[in-house]
């Protein structure tokens, strides 16, 4: 894959704990510690954080994963990895509220006239241990990453770069040697997990990074301490320590949070969010956008090789009826394209209705009346085989037999990605252009509706080697109008991302998952 | 056969259990759907990184090579490696015996002298009031599940009444510095235990009340304390001692459900999180130590049983 693949982190979480039959008995659970709280639910906005204060420990409570925990930045793949990582560490860029890079540890960046070759002036930060942060750690840890030998995460999003040729001008300065024109290299600086390292850090068991909190002390599976970092660049951070704690459970989070053993939990599903809308006990963080729901359909086979089948597919979604019932509301609904909210993303293309009627005649048109077709979904994400079931049932008034097929839950992504002809699909929040390499060239590598065509793939050339923005923004128009007209993608909503904090908890972003300031702590503060 | 011999016997039929154990785990989480890699690969995976991925943690060895490599480990009293951490493995296991052990052991503490006790004063009242509330009791207590218990109990007392934490977070491993975390698990997990070995004490008694020996000491005049205490009470108890060995080894092997709601970061947990990442050498070393764990409480529950009533015939 080559760029980020936030994805992969925003959407892995929710299935778990998998031993556990999360929807039935932990929803049994919030609902009732919901009812034993009837009682004390105000719904009044009472004491709130106020103005930033400085000083406390806030306790933070996500899902973990035991065994596989480590501190290690370019290894993280958990949503507690991944704000752990960034309270402890840096990227040169990372990706801002509309999911557009903006700078980090890298001040700013000028690219040459080719594209190929960037220079990347650092800011002046130090690492914990008050070493400063040189031009040689950043090539050192992208070098790692880059490792042949290994296999992290940000490997494929910085393979743009050749390493070989690039070089360290000064202390602060980076010259960057890329193998192609690309102007979407920032992109690639806020790749997930291409944190700067000190040059030579192997062991992780007590990290030393540059970002807003320093170690204290790690158990595996249970708690990470961090302690305010005053020199960070960017400004010390309002909370004196800051504690990870773990519990996979959301509704035991959920507990710990109204019991006061901690100040924020992570991750909760839409039916404990509307639980606690209006308690006074906790507060509900919504961030919009954070994770497309939609179902793939298969461009190079039967039946959705047919170009008014998908359109009929497109007419005769209630999309409404979808983020209502599978998202108890907790999302917004799609206009069949990725990216609601982020740079680029093609707001003049009007949002599709449905229209019965037409989806009727468009599918006579395609000779598919009464036609049956397997819906392949499993529990690989919260919601996929409810969503399928629901869009079965609509799939019905319009005489398509929809077929939902369950499969098995660990091996969904690969059994989906060259097999069958319509599945469930998701993916979290990365620029668009990444969205697009990875999924809608001819040769991207997770390319689930095999939308392959010559033309699409000529214009993501163009547009990544036009410096031009406002032309730039003209060609992810077109790619994106084709797409919206052709495409497999059938993206009926956009879920939101949910935490609760303590009431006193101020300062907690509503940017979309994987970006800067989701999951992030040093603007916060507890009033 | 002495009880010597006996215990030897069991012991390397015991070693044998494990091993066939070890075997049956690893080849069952072989045939899982997925590996290490595809779990850390999450969603839309690249396969080209599924396969970096297996090439970094070995994977692409024949299977018979990694068992093989493992099981040589074994011998060595090596249970190696995480895939995902590269932790050793007796890391995971010692981190997550401590809550385990801590509730285990409490448990143990509080449910023997009740279950007996009230196992007694049901029998000595037998069709009394006490025995039917108690009996009553029991049976609706068993009819509940660890976790609608849990909940509920978390709901009333945690979140509404705020008497007691709800969970465990923040606590870690070191659970018997802050008590009252212990207070709601313990009695989840004594709930059914208490339930099902008072009933199985008071059968016994019933029995050995009625029993030739227990008529021949009061014959003999033998005050009614000594004969209950001193030779009807260790035929009751060893009645349910292979009950109580059972309850044990399910303590002993991290319960799950508990785990999950208190979050006690516990054996159970460690398994929970593992299966999940297919971390193979984590998996196999839990199943090793259940294994083991539950051959060896078998053992001294057959041995104590043997002790307390020497009529009972041990099973070969």
């Amino acid at each position: 894959m080559s760029v980020p693949h936030p994805a992969r982190v925003v959407v892995r979480q929710p299935s778990r704990p998998p031993a556990l039959s999360r929807r039935g008995f932990l929803g049994l659970a919030a609902a009732a510690s919901a009812v034993a709280l009837a009682g004390c639910a105000g719904g009044s906005d009472a004491a709130g954080p106020g103005q930033p204060r400085s000083g406390g420990r806030l306790r933070a409570a996500f899902a973990g994963g035991g065994a596989k925990e480590v501190l290690d930045p370019h290894m993280a793949n958990l949503f507690v990895e991944a704000s752990r990582s960034k309270a402890m560490f840096d990227k040169l860029a990372d990706l801002g509220d509309d999911v557009s890079p903006v700078p980090r540890l890298a001040e700013r960046w000028e690219p040459d006239a080719g594209l190929t070759r960037w220079r990347v002036v650092l800011r002046q930060a130090t690492f914990h241990d008050g070493r400063p942060v040189r031009a040689a750690d950043v090539l050192a840890s992208y070098a790692r990453i880059l490792d042949p030998k290994r296999a992290f995460r940000a490997k494929s999003s910085l393979a743009v770069i050749d390493l070989a040729n690039s070089r360290a001008v000064d202390d602060r300065t980076v010259e960057f040697a890329l193998r192609r024109p690309f102007v979407e290299f920032p992109n690639v600086l806020a790749a997930f997990g291409a944190y700067v390292v000190p040059e030579g850090a192997e062991d992780f068991s007590r990290p030393v990074g540059s970002g807003p909190f320093s170690f204290v002390s790690f158990e595996p599976g249970r708690s990470l301490l961090l302690r305010r970092n005053p020199n960070y660049w960017e400004g010390a951070p309002h909370l004196d320590e800051l504690e990870f704690l773990i519990s996979n459970d959301e509704s035991a989070r959920v507990n710990a949070l109204l019991g006061g053993q901690v100040e924020y939990a992570h991750d909760l599903t839409p039916t404990t969010a509307r639980s606690y809308e209006h308690s006074d006990r906790l507060t509900v963080v919504r961030s919009p956008n954070s994770a497309m729901q939609a179902f793939a359909m298969k461009l190079d086979r039967p039946p959705f090789d047919n170009q008014d089948l998908r359109e009929a597919m497109f007419l005769l979604v209630d999309r409404q009826q979808l983020v209502e019932t599978t998202l108890s509301g907790a999302g917004q609904i799609g206009n069949d394209l990725f990216g609601k909210g982020y740079q680029y993303y093609a707001d003049e293309i009007p949002q599709r209705a449905r229209d019965l009627d037409r989806a009727r005649a468009l599918i006579r048109k395609a000779g598919a009346e009464g036609l049956r077709v397997k819906l392949d979904t499993s529990g690989a994400a919260a919601g996929f085989v409810e969503a399928a079931s629901v869009f079965a049932d609509q799939a019905r008034q319009v005489g398509l037999q929809v077929e939902v097929a369950v499969g098995n839950k660990d091996s969904f992504w690969a059994d989906t990605l060259n097999n069958g002809s319509l599945s469930s699909y998701r993916s979290g929040a990365m620029p668009i252009e990444t969205h697009i390499a990875q999924r809608l060239l001819s040769a991207s590598t997770t390319n689930v509706t095999k939308w392959a065509r010559p033309e699409f793939d000529a214009l993501y050339d163009k547009a990544v080697s036009t410096k031009d923005e406002a032309q730039r923004r003209q060609l992810y128009l077109e790619m994106q109008r084709a797409q919206h007209a052709e495409g497999g993608f059938l993206v009926w909503g956009f879920a939101d991302w949910l935490v609760a904090t303590a009431p006193r908890v101020g300062g907690v972003a509503k940017a979309p998952a994987n970006t800067l300031d989701w999951a992030r702590f040093d603007k916060v503060w507890l009033g | 056969m002495s009880l010597g011999h006996y215990a030897l016997r069991r012991l390397l039929v015991g070693v044998l259990q494990v091993l066939v154990v070890a075997c049956a785990v690893f080849l069952l989480t072989e045939a899982l759907p997925g590996d290490a890699a595809v779990a850390l690969a999450g969603d839309n995976p690249d396969p080209a990184r599924i396969e970096q991925i297996r090439r970094v943690m070995r994977l692409d060895l024949p299977l018979a090579e990694r068992f093989w490599d493992w099981l040589a480990g074994l011998f060595r009293m090596d249970l190696g490696v995480s895939l995902v951490s590269q932790r050793p493995v007796a890391a995971f296991l010692a981190d997550g015996l401590a809550p385990t052990l801590v509730l285990a052991t409490l448990t143990l503490l509080v449910l023997v002298p009740l279950a007996v006790l009230l196992g007694v004063v049901a029998a000595v009242r037998e069709g009394g009031p006490l025995d039917r509330a108690v009996t009553t009791v029991s049976v609706a207590l068993h009819a509940i599940p660890e976790f609608a218990m849990a909940i509920v109990l978390v709901a009333v007392f945690g979140v509404r009444l705020r008497w007691l934490p709800p969970t465990a977070v923040g606590v870690g491993g070191d659970l018997l510095r802050h008590p009252a975390v212990l207070v709601l698990p313990l009695v989840v997990l004594l709930a059914r235990p208490i339930c099902s070995i008072s009933r199985l004490v008071r059968a016994g008694m019933i029995e050995a009340l009625d029993s030739d020996y227990v008529r021949h000491a009061r014959r003999l005049g033998l005050s009614t304390g000594r004969v209950r205490l001193r030779h009807a009470l260790p035929n009751a108890v060893a009645a349910a001692v292979p009950q109580l060995a059972h309850t044990t080894d399910w303590l002993l092997g991290g319960v799950i459900v508990v785990e999950a709601v208190f979050v006690i970061p516990g054996l159970g947990t460690a398994l929970v999180d593992a299966v999940a990442a297919r971390d193979l050498p984590v998996v196999q070393g839990l199943a090793v130590f259940f294994a083991v764990t539950t051959v060896l409480v078998n053992l001294v529950a057959d041995v104590v049983g043997f002790r307390l009533s020497p009529r009972t015939e041990v099973v070969r």
